[in-house]
């Protein structure tokens, strides 16, 4: 047997010799006859960089998707379930007239306002009506996907800021008022503060070599800060609800904040993963992190309650999920998921003393907690970057030589968190002061409030002529 | 002609169904209200405040009867509905001056 098998191995082994040799010979002679030319070589290239782009650009097109869901239907599945039942529909059409209007004014010039070149504070005029902005990327802002997805990208971030802000007046905000307040909002406020940390020659800008270099990958300056402290704003400015702290309102449906959470959660991987702008290890980084960051906050904020009020509601676990995730969101390509796990930790439970505790402590009525959530969460997350950003994770910052230096303080780097202090503040100071300015134009002008007997009759009925839930 | 009454717990609107079927009753009318006579409310939180919310979910019944059967119903309705502790409802009795079947315009206790 084992003999039948050497013989025939050996006749097998020959003849796999001979055709090795064949096969040699042919290939030589075929590489004699044609080499590889540089055309080949460099159409090999634009092929390989085509495909590296598609996958970059579905990426990026999948997380517009994303972010877009993020406020329509999220937000306004959150807060609409946290309103009366008489107010739900006009709580959503806040958020859904950002959606409309902040497209219009982006198209326009808000994109350029917060992307074209510019000085350090806000962009110019160069992409008005979206001017130069097509399929041939912008390798300053992402090298590998047209700036049109750029573009659009960056729309979803500016529809859902303001939409943000919607939570203080929530129950008392006349829609006019709100559109025409909202829209300069968007131009004056949001635009600049993106322009600062995102755009070219922005002040803030740690990727373009900004003066006071702040990292904030996903937007908690520019989105969370300003949209937080300026919901502080319309609350004092406004003033609280008629009987409102006597008569304590209820969510009308925890069930719709719920589900508007949770499609938060899944939104935020294409706002925190999607701000690498390319499909690569970054994106996974920031992904991870987003998603520990928003469990961990969950936890603690459950922890506090259940500590200090006996019960774990569902509602505050939602609540600290979405803590969580504003903290990250300056923080995701820059920290691994354990400092993300810590980050979500401490803001979970600092939020919910903010919503709980300062709140009634100072007596203001942000209805819906935007700054209490974002505000806060938005303000420690950004600090918290300072801290845990590492130069493994994302080596943002490079010496001469191209090699990479310190992020943040654990890396070895304290001066970052004066930097991010510097974003935070300025972000503070543009929020506040802007929106005090622009409540003032809208009051004198369009007004803000709806009357007392409006407030009580329900703003659905009052400012759009529906029921959200009729009889029949 | 007689109007009963009854408000029960939501979770005994089963047993009392039952009940009444068992004795021949087919024709009622249950609503969904809310009330309290001595039961005390719980306390639910919402973002760390504190609600009390004394107004509980209830069920009423309200079924029209001719005479001779009310009591059988009354204790068919206290039997299935009884636990022993506060909150178990009421009933209230009350004449009725007419009662008409809007399909063929029967009157009286025809019409029931």
């Amino acid at each position: 047997m084992i003999e039948h098998l050497g013989k025939s191995l050996s006749r097998r082994s020959g003849a796999c010799s001979l055709c090795l040799l064949l096969l040699l010979l042919f290939c030589g002679l075929s590489a004699a006859a044609q080499s590889v030319s540089p055309e080949q070589v460099a159409d090999l290239q634009k092929q390989v960089a085509e495909a590296r782009g598609n996958a970059d650009n579905a990426w990026m097109l999948v997380s517009s998707a994303l972010v877009l869901m993020m406020t329509g239907p999220g937000l306004a599945l959150f807060y609409g379930g946290l309103v009366r039942k008489k107010n739900v529909l006009s709580t959503m059409m806040q958020s859904f007239a950002m959606m409309a209007v902040v497209t219009v004014v982006w198209g326009i010039v808000g994109f350029s306002f917060a992307f074209g070149s510019g000085n350090p504070f806000i962009g110019n005029f160069q992409h008005v009506f979206l001017h130069g902005v097509g399929a041939a990327p912008d390798p300053d802002y992402a090298g590998t996907i047209p700036l049109q997805t750029f573009m659009v990208y960056q729309l979803m971030f500016a529809i859902i800021t303001p939409a943000l802000i919607s939570g203080a007046f929530a129950e008392r905000m006349k829609f006019s008022g709100m559109l025409l307040f909202l829209t300069l909002w968007s131009l004056f406020i949001y635009s600049p503060m993106a322009h600062m940390v995102w755009g070219k020659g922005g002040l803030l800008n740690a990727a373009l070599g900004g003066r006071f270099p702040c990292l904030d990958f996903a937007g908690g300056t520019v989105v969370h800060v300003t949209s937080g402290v300026s919901a502080l704003v319309c609350a004092l400015y406004l003033g609280k609800r008629k009987d409102y702290p006597q008569e304590l309102f209820r969510p009308h449906s925890v069930v719709l904040s719920f589900v508007g959470a949770c499609m938060l959660w899944v939104g935020w991987f294409g706002f925190n993963a999607g701000s690498a702008l390319s499909a690569g290890s970054l994106a996974t980084s920031a992904f991870v992190a987003t998603h520990f960051a928003a469990a961990a906050a969950a936890l603690s904020w459950m922890a506090a309650e259940w500590i200090f009020k006996g019960v774990p509601s569902a509602l505050g676990g939602i609540s600290g999920a979405v803590a969580g995730l504003v903290a990250i969101t300056p923080a995701a390509g820059f920290v691994s998921p354990m400092p993300a796990l810590a980050i979500g930790l401490i803001v979970g439970a600092v939020c919910y003393f903010m919503v709980a505790k300062v709140k009634e402590r100072f007596g203001y009525d942000d209805s819906l907690d935007a700054f209490g959530v974002h505000g806060a969460g938005g303000t420690l997350g950004a600090i918290l970057t300072g801290i845990f950003a590492s130069r493994y994770v994302n080596p943002i910052f490079k010496d001469a030589r191209g090699n990479a230096t310190a992020s943040g303080l654990l890396d070895g780097n304290a001066h970052q968190v004066l930097n991010q202090l510097v974003g935070v503040i300025i972000a503070w100071v543009l929020a506040a002061v802007g929106t005090l300015i622009l409540l003032k134009v809208v009051d004198a002008t369009v007004g803000l409030r709806v009357s007392d007997e409006h407030e009580v009759e329900g703003l659905d009925l009052t400012q759009h002529g529906e029921e959200g839930y009729s009889v029949e | 002609m007689t109007k009963l009454e009854a408000v029960i717990q939501p979770s005994k609107l089963d047993a009392v169904k039952e009940a009444l079927l068992a004795i021949g009753i087919d024709g009622l009318t249950v609503l969904e209200v809310r009330g309290h006579g001595r039961q005390k409310g719980h306390t639910e939180f919402y973002r760390g405040r504190e609600y009390s919310v004394d107004l509980l979910p209830k069920i009423k019944l309200e079924i029209v009867l001719r005479d001779d059967v009310v009591d059988d119903v009354i204790k068919a309705i206290i039997s299935s509905a009884h636990t022993g502790k506060i909150g178990d409802g009421k009933i209230f009795i009350s004449r009725i001056d007419e009662a008409i079947r809007i399909r063929n315009e029967e009157r009286g206790t025809d019409a029931l």
